[in-house]
């Protein structure tokens, strides 16, 4: 796998991107939030056939707040390459690619679960935490041990308690 | 049954017929402990060595493992309870019959151990009257046969005639709020729930993490 980054990838992603240092071998680019999906897209007529990774990171103090990222696997290139769009956390939206690869679900759905991170196209659901959860857990200022953590648990027994004392 | 006056709980003021029913009960009782296993993470890998033969829990009457909650008699928590399955594992101890026990088998189920998380309970004392706590990350099977052996001895102490006659039914909280047992107070469940502002952390500039 090649450290540096790869003309055909620069010649997808276009003016857009601007490039990153390189990690783990991975050449890495930031894109405009707006133009991720027209950016992943391109890559995908390239021949990145499929979307390995879909997360995000929370840099707390600094702003724009998250950095979602996509990580893409080209088989038939042997490429790998990473790219990143930041976003802020008062407008945590960005673009979805389940149209582009529909496994990217799995990784978009446990994002918005853990940042609150919304995909545009995207399901948006819960994927680990029980519907009806409030927080996000992976957000920095979220507390390890959690906000009312029982609350769900509670809402249950109480709404269960009640139902067995009607009948 | 006619002889029968209500008497208390304690066996010193039961009488003779209650004290020897008692006995034959407890006894039945004590040797016939069918298991529920809640295998929930590891726990449950050393639960079915302790089921199995090289451990063998047949010796106490106890191998009879019932994947039914209405056929148990002891409910065995084995692992990590978080607050998603919580609600489950209270449903499988409101559908076993009375009497029933409750085994927190592992550091986990005793106290959340090291799970300080918001996912986990503290401890399955939470939403559950616990009889005997096995600590142990996991317990070695024979940590579990002993908790099993000191429940039985638990179960000998206890006057299920006397129960009847005070027309108490046996076991649990069902519907009322209340355990029966006041739950761990050793477990510092206030601590759940605090909320920690950001702007009471430290966090770093971010100067230092540019990396990606």
């Amino acid at each position: 796998m090649s450290a540096t980054s790869d003309e055909r990838i620069e010649a997808a992603l276009g003016q857009d991107a601007t490039a990153r240092e390189a990690r783990d071998g991975m050449a890495t680019y930031i894109v405009p939030r707006a133009a991720a999906h027209d950016a992943l897209s391109r890559l995908k007529g390239a021949g990145f056939e499929s979307v390995t990774l879909v997360t995000a990171i929370d840099r707390m103090p600094r702003e724009p707040r998250f950095e979602v990222y996509w990580q893409l696997l080209s088989l038939q290139h042997k490429l790998r390459v990473r790219v990143v769009a930041e976003v802020p956390e008062d407008d945590a939206h960005v673009a979805s690619v389940v149209d582009l690869w529909p496994g990217a679900g799995y990784g978009e759905r446990e994002c918005f679960d853990m940042f609150g991170i919304e995909f545009d196209g995207g399901s948006n659901q819960r994927l680990l935490m029980p519907d009806g959860y409030d927080h996000f857990p992976l957000r920095k200022d979220f507390p390890h041990q959690g906000i009312e953590p029982d609350r769900l648990y509670r809402e249950w027994e109480r709404e269960r308690r009640s139902e067995a004392g009607k009948s | 049954m006619g002889s029968l006056t209500p008497v208390g709980s304690a066996d010193s003021q039961a009488g003779f017929f209650a004290t020897q029913a008692d006995a034959l009960i407890n006894w039945g009782r004590k040797n016939s402990l069918w298991p529920m296993p809640l295998g929930l993470s590891c726990c449950g890998i050393e639960l079915m060595a302790m089921i199995g033969p090289k451990f063998d829990i047949a010796r106490f009457g106890a191998e009879a493992a019932r994947f039914s909650p209405r056929q148990c008699d002891v409910l065995i928590v084995a692992g990590t309870l978080t607050w998603k399955m919580a609600e489950a594992c209270r449903t499988i101890y409101d559908q076993m019959p009375d009497p029933k026990w409750v085994i927190a088998m592992g550091v986990c189920s005793s106290s959340g151990g090291m799970y300080d998380s918001y996912a986990v309970t503290q401890g399955v004392d939470m939403i559950l009257p616990v009889d005997v706590y096995v600590p142990g990350c996991p317990p070695r099977p024979d940590a579990v046969i002993d908790a099993l052996m000191k429940l039985q001895k638990k179960i000998e102490r206890e006057s299920p005639t006397g129960r009847l006659a005070q027309g108490v039914l046996e076991g649990g909280d069902e519907g009322t709020g209340a355990f029966s047992m006041p739950p761990n107070q050793a477990v510092t469940t206030h601590r759940i729930g605090t909320y920690v502002a950001p702007g009471d952390m430290t966090p770093g500039d971010g100067s230092e993490d540019q990396s990606s």
